[in-house]
């Protein structure tokens, strides 16, 4: 007879415990993020930066640079903002569906095309170390060589409870990290209603959220009339932050779950 | 047979630079037609130095611009060619930030921009920029498939610029085998009848001489 213990990966019998996940007969928008605002839950932008001070935005609680040179990464607190204006549209996006939540900035873009790559990945394995609840990409990569470690990435984000959502790719071309099943996948539709997301029955993509027409923050305090996925990834991370502040126990998974059972094309009630 | 010797040999029968060129003016052309733009442009990535160039204008600036740099991850083009994700950006007139790159060389500030990387295979080759087009309706997601589409030929035809340069290069690095493969590449191209099939015989010859 085995004295040791079993491995963690199997469940002896006697073992099973009852999980109690709380939910509803019928899962409505309204258990899912009714009368929540993202307070308590921390959500990184993953990007070119956030202009702090923005009125869209409001409070930035930390910004980071991401930096690697000769393989050695460094991340040091961000004193430009945003290089681009992108990341600061997507942080006031996040804002306007939540508006309590803690918003992070981490620029991963600004030191040149050929690193940045390097950069992306630095900038992902930080944002998974800190284990924030939601993590904002709306930028893929092309490069093979990345693929292996960003998937393991955004398992390693998975098992620990951190939400990677985003932006899928509208072009014919093969790109990561949101082809991945552990992440949420995002692409635009032309509805003006920010809350309006349906569930796409034929994956790779699997979520629809607000991506055209979209007036965001943009630099200088000002702001811009934008379209794209890059825009619609947002708007799905902002509900995520919702529904995450309600019921910070779910994991991705049941994130995932809570999103398709809500989406626009599936939920009974709007 | 390696690369360069493979591309040294290519530049003796492939069409100018001048032709590649003209496909990508030609692309940019239509761009600005089909959206009612007033200004179109492809920027090719040099990874040489890390910047965006611009290879081929249609509208305002296209004689300035032709050339001219930017650093490779700054700005709308640059965030395009990075994460690979399109943009389009509307009544953009508040900032003038947004427009400087262009704004400082030629004086025009555009009010709205589509932006898309030009991807092929795994590599980002540069971005496809459409500007100020008519904002009389909202912007349709037809309309970004399309400019995907435009994107895709626009690609190719970079691609196919990028090689022509390549091989040039090869050959004008002086490289002695190289050189005189690609020459008698090029002149065999340009015979005919009797001449080239004693040309192309004399070759097979040399061919065998040399143990193949």
């Amino acid at each position: 007879m085995i004295e040791e213990e079993l491995p963690a990966w199997s469940l002896p019998a006697d073992a099973v415990e009852r999980i109690r996940a709380g939910w509803p007969d019928r899962v409505t928008r309204e258990w899912a993020w009714g009368d929540a605002t993202g307070a308590g839950v921390r959500v990184c932008i993953l990007d070119s930066g956030v202009e702090p001070g923005h009125p869209r935005v409001g409070e930035v609680h930390g910004a980071v640079v991401i930096e690697v040179e000769d393989k050695e990464v460094t991340v040091t607190d961000d004193e430009e903002g945003d290089l681009c204006g992108h990341g600061t549209a997507c942080a006031g996006i996040v804002r306007s569906l939540a508006p309590e939540c803690e918003l992070w900035s981490a620029r991963v873009l600004g030191a040149g095309y050929t690193g940045s790559g390097d950069v992306l990945l630095a900038g992902l394995r930080w944002a998974v170390e800190q284990g924030f609840d939601v993590v904002n990409m709306s930028l893929s990569t092309t490069k093979r060589k990345f693929a292996a470690t960003l998937h393991e990435l955004a398992d390693q984000a998975y098992f620990k409870r951190t939400t990677i959502v985003a932006s899928a790719h509208n072009m014919p071309v093969e790109s990561y990290p949101w082809r991945f099943a552990s992440v949420i996948s995002v692409a635009s539709h032309e509805d003006e209603d920010p809350f309006t997301f349906y569930a796409n029955p034929e994956p790779p993509v699997e979520f629809f959220a607000r991506g055209v027409d979209v007036e965001v923050a943009w630099l200088g305090g000002e702001s811009v009339v934008s379209t794209g996925n890059s825009f619609a990834t947002p708007h799905l991370t902002g509900i995520c932050a919702l529904i995450r502040s309600k019921h910070p126990e779910l994991t991705p998974f049941e994130l995932k779950s809570v999103l398709y059972l809500t989406a626009s094309n599936v939920a009974e009630e709007r | 047979m390696s690369e360069d010797l493979r591309a040294a040999v290519g530049a003796g029968v492939l069409g100018s630079e001048d032709a590649y060129r003209d496909l990508l003016r030609s692309i940019v052309e239509v761009a600005r037609a089909i959206f009612g733009a007033k200004a179109s442009s492809i920027f090719l990535l040099d990874e040489d130095t890390d910047e965006l160039v611009f290879e081929a204008v249609a509208g305002e600036g296209a004689d300035e611009l032709v050339g001219t740099r930017l650093p490779s991850s700054t700005g709308i083009a640059g965030w395009v060619l990075v994460t690979r994700q399109p943009l389009v950006l509307d009544d953009v007139r508040s900032d003038p930030r947004f427009s400087r790159e262009t704004a400082e060389k030629t004086g025009f500030v555009p009010q709205g921009l589509m932006a898309v990387p030009l991807l092929y295979d795994e590599q980002a080759l540069g971005v496809l920029q459409v500007l100020d087009r008519p904002q009389r309706s909202r912007f349709s997601l037809r309309e970004m498939d399309l400019l995907g589409l435009f994107a895709s030929q626009a690609a190719i035809g970079l691609q196919l610029l990028r090689a022509a340069r390549h091989a040039r290069a090869v050959l004008g690095e002086g490289s002695g085998d190289a050189g005189v493969l690609a020459r008698i590449a090029g002149l065999l191209e340009t015979l005919d009848g009797e001449q080239r099939q004693s040309a192309i015989r004399l070759l097979g010859e040399l061919e065998h001489l040399l143990g193949s």
